[in-house]
């Protein structure tokens, strides 16, 4: 059967399986739109944690990321796996054991402010729409190459699948489709990388062929030729990479911290009944993102050994463009990828240096690693049915918690405090459908700094909610002023960093001007410093909290008597 | 609160601080540590087709933080039941 038609059929039956998901789980009242009544399985919760995490950018940039920078890729890899440690460890249980609905929640109850209250409640809608408009975006590529359809149409598709069931089912809702979106992925995400594992190093594993033999008989392993192949070229060695140690280090934490900072990956534990499923979820949600993520650096050497063979060929001579295969062809089109014959001899050749002719983009290589492989027509529809899957689970999960912030966190709890519970749920509802409105919209007009947006949604977390957190649960004594003080320093701090760098002087953005060499991907964890900082320097100034919020922290830190995720 | 007395409470805080923090080192040590820092050194030795530095940072620390969570939620049901503030 035709590629395309598979596709429809495909993806179409996942946006069916996702809308009868959304009628079966309708949410009643508010309890149940914010944390699905609080009484979801860990596992399922681990699960609908892995979809909500797993954006676009892992599913389709990622392994295409490492690809091109070898070593420099840990960072993703750790940064984006590591927060979950912390998460588990030092905030999911005592945030059950809290058991509200929001951050700025806590926060707010916590440092007793509303003015606390506010500057989270600001952070979290930031962060998530900085964000989900990336979201709106992938949705939109996928349905642009594999459906053929033009961009807009894509996002607004996208947008009408998330409206439907999340103004319908809320977390409820999300959650339970959250399962069926990872399941998706995960297959999609799988099944191309196996059949390649097993074409390049003969391993069914991805992650021990990584480490194998190539299969070609020539006894040579994977990376000692792909080592071998990137210095021929002048790359770099892959194993070894071109940040310096200590950028690495800073990007690597801010992403570690700003994960187990980011509001819609914390909801995610209000919605499990007790302390202890908040613990083993958090280890579930890992197992299931740990799939994915150890597949992907595998995915990425074998897909850079295929990319540069088929290009240059065996011999690394290039290979003649009339005899090119024909993913090259059907990707020309889409401008990912593109052939310049700067000594005309009609043969393709790319490197890292002048010799070059190709601009590959990295997208490319979960996208048309099907295609590369020769694998049949239902695995490339797969593949576009698990991109949008990946797309729209991330943007349901920030678009609830920009939904809850507004109607929850600004309405009940500052604007209008004596609102009924249909009330509240109506303002959640139309938030969430605003929210999609906006999205969409930056789905469809990006602006032109999406990219460079992402690293200032982890610093802001990385700087700002983190620490307010630990602090919270960990030190007692910490008050009001000194949590409120120490969140604007790293915030500000954070900003005027990578604002600096990304936006009023880009062409300043180098190592030799960075402080202490640290890109402004990392800066967040020196914003984190500077926030712990201020915060002990004001607490020692302005005395310890009030007794009886001792005593509430005191509550937090021991399981007992959970109970319900509940309003006041 | 379902402790005995305020010395258990106290305990109680005080062990699960301390998992946590043994666990939070092991954390470091295979990501920062092994994966970063160290990496140059561990290069050197061969693990499998992976030079070992390169393997703790794309492959390795993963499957030990994975580990490390798990083996808290053991400690911590442990923990919970003989302090008798497990929920059932």
């Amino acid at each position: 059967m035709d590629v395309q038609i598979l596709t429809f059929i495909i993806v179409g039956a996942s946006f069916l399986l996702y809308i009868g998901i959304a009628i079966w789980a309708r949410a009643g009242s508010t309890q149940e739109f914010y944390v699905a009544g609080g009484g979801v399985h860990p596992i399922a919760n681990g699960m609908a944690t892995a979809a909500d995490w797993m954006s676009a950018a892992s599913f389709i940039s990622m392994a295409g990321l490492i690809s091109f920078m070898g070593y420099d890729g840990a960072v993703y890899l750790l940064g984006w796996t590591g927060g979950y440690v912390l998460l588990a460890l030092c905030l999911a249980p005592y945030l059950r054991k809290f058991g509200k609905f929001t951050v700025p929640d806590f926060i707010g109850d916590r440092y007793y402010s509303q003015t606390a209250r506010t500057v989270a409640v600001l952070c979290a809608i930031f962060v998530c729409f900085t964000y989900v408009a990336g979201q709106m975006r992938g949705v939109g590529v996928v349905f642009s190459r594999f459906l053929e359809v033009d961009i807009t149409t894509g996002v607004v598709i996208g947008m009408g699948i998330v409206f439907f069931y999340t103004v319908l089912g809320g977390m409820k809702g999300i959650t339970y489709t959250q399962v069926a979106q990872y399941c998706v992925l995960i297959m999609a995400y799988l099944v191309p990388a196996i059949f390649i594992s097993i074409m390049v190093t003969g391993h069914i594993l991805p992650q021990t062929g990584f480490g194998a033999t190539l299969s070609d008989g020539s006894g040579v392993y994977l990376l000692e030729k792909l080592d071998g192949l990137s210095l021929e070229l002048g790359f770099n060695e892959y194993t070894s990479g071109t940040k310096s140690m200590i950028d690495v280090f800073c990007i690597t934490a801010a992403l570690m911290v700003g994960t187990a900072g980011l509001p819609h990956v914390i909801v995610r534990f209000f919605t499990v009944p007790k302390v202890r499923d908040a613990r083993y979820s958090a280890g579930w949600a890992l197992i299931f993102i740990a799939i994915l993520y150890t597949t992907a650096p595998s995915l990425a050497s074998f897909a850079r050994v295929n990319m540069i063979e088929t290009i240059n060929g065996t011999e690394q001579t290039g290979t003649k463009y009339a005899n090119a295969p024909t993913w090259i062809t059907n990707w020309e089109k889409t401008g990912l990828i593109a052939w310049d014959d700067k000594n005309n001899d009609g043969k393709m050749f790319y490197s890292g240096d002048d010799r070059n002719e190709m601009k590959v983009d990295r997208d490319i290589m979960v996208l048309a690693n099907p295609e590369i492989a020769n694998l049949p027509a239902w695995v490339i529809a797969l593949v576009a049915a698990g991109g949008v899957a990946a797309a729209l689970s991330t943007s349901a999960g920030l678009l609830l918690v920009i939904s809850t912030s507004v109607s929850h966190d600004l309405l009940k709890r500052n604007l209008m405090p004596n609102i009924t519970d249909k009330k509240e749920l109506f303002f959640a509802r139309l938030a969430a459908a605003v929210a999609i409105c906006i999205a969409g919209y930056f789905g469809i007009n990006p602006p032109g700094f999406v990219a460079q947006v992402v690293a200032f949604a982890f610093g802001l977390a990385a700087s700002s909610f983190f620490p307010a957190i630990i602090m919270g649960i960990f030190m007692k004594r910490m008050n009001d002023k000194g949590a409120i003080s120490g969140m604007l320093a790293g915030i500000t701090f954070t900003a005027a960093y990578i604002i600096y760098f990304k936006f009023v002087n880009p062409a300043a953005n180098i190592p030799e001007n960075w402080f202490l060499n640290i890109s402004p991907e990392g800066i967040g964890t020196i914003g984190m410093v500077v926030n712990f900082v201020v915060a002990f320097v004001v607490l020692k100034l302005t005395g310890d909290s009030p007794e009886e919020i001792q005593q509430l922290v005191e509550d937090i830190r021991y399981p007992k008597g959970s109970g319900e995720a509940q309003a006041h | 609160m379902a402790f005995k007395n305020e010395e258990d409470k106290k305990a109680y805080w005080r062990d699960n601080l301390s998992l946590m923090l043994k666990l939070l080192v092991v954390w470091f040590v295979v990501s920062f540590g092994f994966g970063i820092l160290l990496v140059d050194v561990l290069n050197h030795i061969q693990f499998f087709g992976f030079k070992l530095g390169f393997w703790f940072a794309q492959q390795g620390a993963i499957y030990v933080f994975v580990v490390l969570i798990f083996v808290y939620v053991r400690q911590m049901n442990i923990l919970d039941k003989r302090y008798g503030v497990d929920e059932e």
